[in-house]
């Protein structure tokens, strides 16, 4: 038997694709995990601007804050590639058709196509209404924000798997990303504040030096890992 | 037995020596210990919170090393030491941050002030709990095994970034032990000596206590139902 004629001829690139497109079919069929991340964004949005009411808050605070909403809108989301297989139960099937690297890669780029797009909506309604939050150094934010969401998609994928295949799901995924995360999220709060700040493209060179060798680990490790998760 | 009598005898005589030597500027004695400027009576903290911060990091690694050892080779005895490490390294880790907490109220005029050295404790905290929580969380014991491994591995890769993060952010006001910045040492032979001997006697405690860890998990394993 072994994997599915087509896919075990296909190309590890093709393969992952595949996974992709499927994801990404389903997800827009149900719209779960992109509903989920909108109205956490809107929610944690919205009580960042209850909270300021008319006081302004400092540019170093506001570019915190902006993380914060990203983080908890990527863990009530993120999760759904995984989580989802298990609860429909095709996890079994996609272990036979599909080589567990295509299926790591595959989940990665959907979840980055997730972190992308909600890292583009929380900057656009961030920009929109808090007026305080001026970006001085563009090149800076685009970087950071990029860079960022890779590492965010490359952390929340493996952590995905891992409580996939733990009883409380929703509850554990937070509690394990949380330290993962922690490393990246300094960087790029640290990035954010130096946009802001408006300084040379030079001076925040050490941060992307760190978010990209942070990605390179974690998508090394996950490679490298991945077989253990995902294997019965 | 006999190792466990000595090693009680060297801690009692470890513990009476480094709470009861004096303290002078200038040593002219073998048992005067030096006065490191600024830390005064309140450096014989070193003498405990350095050995248990120092276990909570080696713990961390055995129960790492531990993992990848199960994950190649599969035996479940892996497991109960690596868990059982972890366990210790969560005791040793609490340990450290509350001496270190209760240290820095009387240096620094706060329990708490997010000095690297704090946040990687802390950060190393959330670790071992989330650890936990993800093995109270799996049922079935191989599955719980290989995740809580692969878990401990993720965290040692990420784990080294906040020594380029943190200088970033905060300047450290944390003490080094045995180095200044200048490279010197600060310690005369006596209080070297003591410091080596505390750190021995408190990592052959954490072997003593993981060995009988490991072996009571493995006879309530085994224990027909």
């Amino acid at each position: 038997m072994g994997y599915d004629r087509n896919i075990a001829k296909a190309s590890l690139w093709q393969a992952s694709v595949a996974i992709f497109l499927k994801d990404w079919k389903s997800e827009l069929r149900t719209r779960y995990a992109i509903s989920a991340l909108v109205m956490f964004v809107v929610t944690t949005i919205s009580i960042i601007l209850f909270a300021l009411g008319s006081e302004g808050a400092s540019v170093s605070a506001l570019s915190g804050m902006l993380w914060v909403a990203v983080f908890f809108a990527a863990m009530s989301g993120l999760s759904r590639t995984f989580v989802a297989e298990e609860e429909r139960g095709t996890s079994m099937t996609l272990q036979l058709v599909a080589s567990p690297t295509a299926v790591l890669f595959g989940k990665l780029m959907f979840n980055l196509v997730l972190v992308v797009c909600l890292n583009a909506f929380v900057v656009l309604l961030y920009s929109a209404f808090i007026s305080e939050f001026v970006i001085r150094t563009y090149s800076i934010f685009v970087v950071t924000v990029l860079l960022g969401s890779i590492g965010f998609a490359a952390a929340a994928t493996i952590i995905a798997a891992i409580i996939a295949r733990a009883n409380t799901k929703g509850t554990l995924y937070p509690v394990l990303a949380f330290p993962i995360l922690l490393p990246l999220l300094l960087t790029v709060i640290n990035g954010t504040r130096l946009a802001t700040e408006g300084a040379f493209f030079e001076e925040a060179l050490g941060e992307f030096n760190i978010l990209v060798s942070y990605i390179v680990a974690v998508v090394a490790v996950s490679y490298i890992l991945f077989d253990y998760i995902w294997k019965d | 037995m006999s190792w466990k009598i000595l090693l009680g005898v060297w801690m009692t005589v470890v513990i009476i020596l480094s709470l009861s030597l004096p303290m002078s500027t200038h040593p002219q004695y073998w048992y005067e210990l030096p006065t490191i400027p600024g830390l005064e009576e309140k450096a014989r903290i070193m003498f405990f919170h350095v050995p248990t911060a120092w276990l909570a990091a080696v713990a961390f690694v055995l129960s790492m090393a531990y993992g990848i050892r199960y994950l190649r080779k599969k035996n479940a005895s892996d497991d109960v030491k690596s868990a059982s490490a972890a366990g210790l390294g969560l005791l040793f880790c609490i340990l450290a941050t509350v001496t270190g907490a209760i240290w820095a109220r009387f240096s620094w005029g706060t329990f708490w002030n997010w000095d690297p050295r704090q946040t990687s404790i802390f950060v190393l905290l959330l670790i071992y709990g989330a650890y936990f929580a993800l093995r109270s969380a799996v049922e079935i014991e191989e599955k719980r095994a290989a995740l809580s491994a692969v878990y401990s591995i993720i965290a040692a890769v990420t784990m080294p970034f906040f020594m380029f993060i943190m200088p970033r952010i905060l300047a450290s006001l944390h003490p080094d032990p045995i180095l200044n910045v200048q490279g010197k040492v600060h310690m005369n032979s006596t209080m070297l000596v003591l410091f080596l001997a505390s750190l021995a006697g408190f990592t052959g405690l954490f072997f003593w206590m993981w060995n009988l860890h490991v072996r009571t998990t493995n006879i309530e394993t085994q224990q027909p139902q």
